[in-house]
């Protein structure tokens, strides 16, 4: 048996067991290697990728319970036509290693659909689930303010 | 003395070669340059250590694996500098493991003289110990070296490169090359005429290349100043590939369960995983097993599955026991090493005494990307892709674990996500190997879980200090510190080589000896206790331990001396090394430091010189319904010449942040010799809610160049430790804090 995804507006049949977690089968069988695997937990918030527009730990979600579309970091812009939030994290030049990033990016998309001028309390409440090792947490603030803004004005 | 200034004079060579289509540069520390890593396949452009002009423009190879420190940036902005090309039109390439990419820098680091007093004499001798480094043909990212090793070399090989090509279009155009300019990547004659160095590269490739002072700071375009990140983009649109993002056509998955105690593996049952979906197959790795799948999920589940018998483990069976060894060290043997005895520390009998005792645990890297490495044994050749500090050990060992020459190995080093000296062990490359030797013609990519990765750390090693200090009339007048722990250069040594070099080992007692502090009567001691678990590298090393220890009891002589602790600290440094004392007014400045704080704040302040770089940090902590919070931290640091600000300013607070994470929370504990931590919830670390404000200033007096990843890890922790004191009153001689104190959101 298999089960359709709709991944970054393209279809999928997938054919594996109910119980592979999303992000397995983004990164392993579709090749989708943006989405990141730290912890396998829900403890770090680096296979954050949407799925009906929610931010949602891939590594929690099995493929039978898919819910809607999902889109990754990859379906959010590309080199070539980076989305507000990834300009704004060039621009703050976040990344140190940049294995989270993915993750931090997805989670902030999140938080600004939401709440689209965040305060710092609102961006702590949001972003605490996602880890980062090399310490990139003030520019991720300061990322996500700038993107705001930005997204107002346009 | 003259004999040494003559070999300093004549430390950097510079080389070219042809090159199928154009010139190679490359600028070698040492009189006979290093064996040519070149190795020229057909219709394929020729590599050269540093720097490659050809039709398809300029290429360097970066002999730094990137790591997260933008070293990729700075080398191609020092390398533009002289070269007048755009940085960004030049294509940085990771060289193959080769032994001319010695990393000198952190060999010469190894040399009996306090780094602060280091001037361009002593910097010249240091420089030469860099040959030791050829030597071993280690090619290391690691000890904050990437900077200084890269300063003065890549602006050589810059300015070589446009000198020869100037000297090239010169005799093209029958004119002196001093009527020449360059521009863009180009010769410019006195008429306008423009040649592109591209078609110059193969006349210069003929010229012997001249020698070439180096361009004054004050004409420099890009150093200096902020400058886009190259990784940048990738890493922002999941494009970036890491070495777990590696995939090949006909990969299978795998993952690897290891004995976690050090005993061994006694048997092990995996009819109940081999019947699991997706299992391909289960391999007996003897000291545990790998589990090969359709993908890493399938893999660790099956993993989980087999039954496995470890062996009793060789190791004590407490945290407590283990301890018990690092401490006996201090009474069963004379010290390893005391590589500072100033004055006489035993007939002080002057003033007040004071003694205190620390304590740190055992810490794991945690890097953000579990350890990982994909192999592929094919034609009696093993490639492997694997994110690492090391290219040539991790061929060499990887060889001599499967059989086969090192000529045998083909390593790739993508990037890492996250090192923090983890990555120059060489194990999970090892490992890959093993299994892809088993399936032979099959790439696999080996991954390991996050608790695998947790429990078969090399870490940083638990330590224990016993200072005994005197103060009167307000001034220190002795300091006696001893500090019992693993020597990590020793077991890394040990790893490396088969055992443990002899000697002194002055890392165990770096961020502590080597510190500028005027203190009449000053001893450091290193006592060795090996202790089985298996230790390594740790952001900062040594300075790691002692920057917790020796600064957080200078602040308990300036309490015992009723001083104000940054003043106490100013006097004693200003004696030794005024860019120190001046890093410490800095900060000063910057917190608004008075030496008092309101109800509910505490403040604390650290110093630590380490790397070649002394960083000051104040940090403050409020204390909120019973918890406590870091709320801000302002960290001044002296890096002799700033080459990218921002970039610096990132290695601040990150390393910063990774010090206050290991002091907060950071523990491992090992019961019947396996590591009791799992994941990230039982080794967490700062996140966004609970790292403080911070602010970081970047001084440029200090003589020489100094790291930057390292140097904020070590004062952090006793700059918090500091903090709380002040607000509770109460000394915390022993990390991780939490278990001590609750702080807020952890
Ligand atoms: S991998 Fe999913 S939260 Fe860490
Ligand atoms: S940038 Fe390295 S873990 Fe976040």
């Amino acid at each position: 048996m298999t089960t359709p995804l709709t991944i970054n507006g393209t279809d999928y049949r997938i054919d594996l067991p109910d119980d592979v977690p999303l992000l397995w089968v983004l990164r392993d069988e579709i090749g989708l290697t943006g989405t990141k695997f730290g912890c396998g937990v829900a403890a770090c918030g680096a296979c954050t990728v949407h799925i009906d527009g929610e931010a949602v730990r891939s590594c929690q979600v099995a493929l039978a319970d898919v819910w809607g579309p999902v889109t990754t970091i990859e379906g959010l812009g590309t080199p070539d036509a980076l989305s507000a939030l990834q300009a704004a994290w060039v621009e703050h030049q976040v990344a140190q290693c940049g294995y989270c990033q993915s993750g931090q990016i997805m989670q902030a998309v999140d938080l600004l659909a939401r709440t689209p001028s965040p305060t710092d309390a609102d961006i702590d409440e949001a972003m605490e689930g996602n880890l980062c090792r090399c310490g990139t947490y003030p520019r991720i603030r300061a990322a996500i303010h700038t993107a705001a803004a930005r997204m107002k004005e346009a | 003395m003259s004999r040494i200034g003559k070999i300093a004079r004549r430390t950097f060579l510079i080389g070219s070669v042809a090159v199928a289509g154009g010139v190679a540069f490359g600028v070698y520390q040492v009189k006979k340059p290093a064996e040519n890593p070149l190795s020229s396949t057909d219709g394929e452009t020729v590599l050269n250590p540093f720097v490659i002009i050809n039709a398809d423009g300029v290429t360097l190879i970066a002999p730094k694996a990137e790591m997260g420190q933008g070293v990729h940036t700075t080398w191609a902005a020092l390398l533009a500098e002289e070269l007048d090309v755009a940085w960004s039109d030049i294509t940085v390439l990771h060289g193959p493991p080769a032994k001319a990419y010695y990393n000198s820098a952190l060999f010469g680091l190894g040399l009996p003289f306090l780094d602060y007093e280091v001037g361009d004499f002593r910097q010249g001798l240091r420089d030469q110990v860099g040959e030791i480094a050829k030597l071993v043909g280690l090619q290391l990212t690691a000890g904050s070296t990437s900077m200084k090793d890269g300063f003065v070399r890549m602006r050589e090989a810059g300015a070589t490169a446009r000198e020869t090509l100037k000297l090239a279009a010169a005799a093209r155009l029958g004119l002196s090359s001093d009527d020449l300019t360059t521009e863009n990547g180009m010769v410019i004659a006195p008429d306008g005429t423009r040649i592109p160095y591209a078609d110059l590269a193969e006349d210069a490739a003929a010229i012997d290349p001249p020698r070439v002072a180096l361009r004054d700071p004050s004409d420099w375009k890009y150093l200096g100043k902020d400058m886009p990140r190259v990784d940048m983009v990738g890493k922002v649109t999941g494009t970036a590939k890491f070495g777990i993002d590696t995939r090949l056509d006909g990969m299978r998955f795998a993952t690897v369960r290891m004995s976690p105690n050090g005993g061994g593996m006694v048997r092990y049952d995996d009819s109940a995983a081999r019947s699991m979906a997706g299992v391909e197959d289960v391999i007996d790795l003897g000291d545990g097993i790998a589990v090969v799948a359709r993908n890493t999920w399938l893999a660790f589940r099956a993993a989980e599955a087999v039954e496995i018998t470890w062996g009793p483990s060789p190791r004590p069976a407490t945290n407590e026991a283990l301890f018990d060894a690092i401490t006996a060290a201090f009474d069963s043997s004379a010290p390893n090493a005391t590589p500072r005895d100033e004055g006489d520390v035993d007939s002080v009998s002057e003033g007040t005494e004071i003694t205190a005792e620390y304590r740190i645990p055992w810490l794991a890297h945690s890097t953000m990307e579990p350890m990982n490495a994909t192999a592929w044994f094919s034609s009696g050749t093993m490639h492997i892709w694997t994110g690492n500090q090391s290219p040539t050990l991790t061929r060499d060992k990887v060889a001599e674990a499967i059989g086969l020459t090192p000529d045998q190995v083909q390593v790739e080093t993508p990037l890492m996500g996250g090192a923090f000296g983890r990555r120059g062990e060489t194990d999970f490359s090892v490992l890959a190997a093993r299994v892809a030797l088993a399936l032979p013609d099959t790439p696999v990519n080996v991954t390991w879980s996050r608790e695998e990765d947790m429990r078969h750390d090399y870490y940083r090693p638990a330590a224990v200090a016993r200072f005994r200090g005197r103060v009167q009339d307000g001034q220190a007048v002795m300091l006696d510190g001893k500090i019992a722990g693993h020597s990590v250069v020793k077991a890394t040594a040990a790893k490396i080589a088969g055992d443990e070099t002899p000697g002194p080992d002055r890392e165990h007692l770096s961020g502590g000896f080597d510190q500028p502090y005027g203190i009449p009567n000053f001893r450091y001691s290193g006592y060795l206790a090996p202790t089985d678990i298996p230790v390594g590298y740790w952001r900062s090393v040594g300075a790691s331990m002692n920057g917790f220890f020796f600064d957080t009891f200078i602040d308990e002589m300036a309490h015992a001396a009723a001083r104000d602790p940054l003043q106490f600290r100013l006097e004693l440094i200003r004696r030794e090394h005024e860019p120190s004392a001046k890093v410490l007014e800095k900060v000063a400045e910057m917190s608004g430091w008075t030496g008092q704080t309101p109800a509910g704040t505490g403040r604390g302040v650290a110093f630590c010189y380490s790397y070649g770089t002394p960083v000051a940090q104040v940090c403050e902590v409020v204390e909120e319904e019973g918890r406590i919070r870091i709320a801000n931290l302002w960290i001044a640091c002296d890096v002799g010449t700033a080459l990218d600000p921002r970039n610096i300013e990132a290695q601040m607070t990150g390393g910063a942040l990774f010090g206050l994470s290991a002091a907060m929370m950071g523990e491992i504990t090992f019961t019947d010799g396996a590591a009791d931590q799992y994941n990230f919830p039982d080794y967490d670390a700062l996140r966004m809610h609970t790292a403080p404000k911070m602010s970081v200033a970047i001084l440029e007096n200090n003589r020489h160049i100094g790291g930057v990843g390292e140097p904020a890890t070590p004062p952090a922790p006793a700059a918090l430790g500091n903090a709380i004191f002040d607000l509770t009153g109460e000394r915390l001689r022993e990390t991780p804090f939490n278990k001590a104190v609750a702080f807020y959101g952890v």
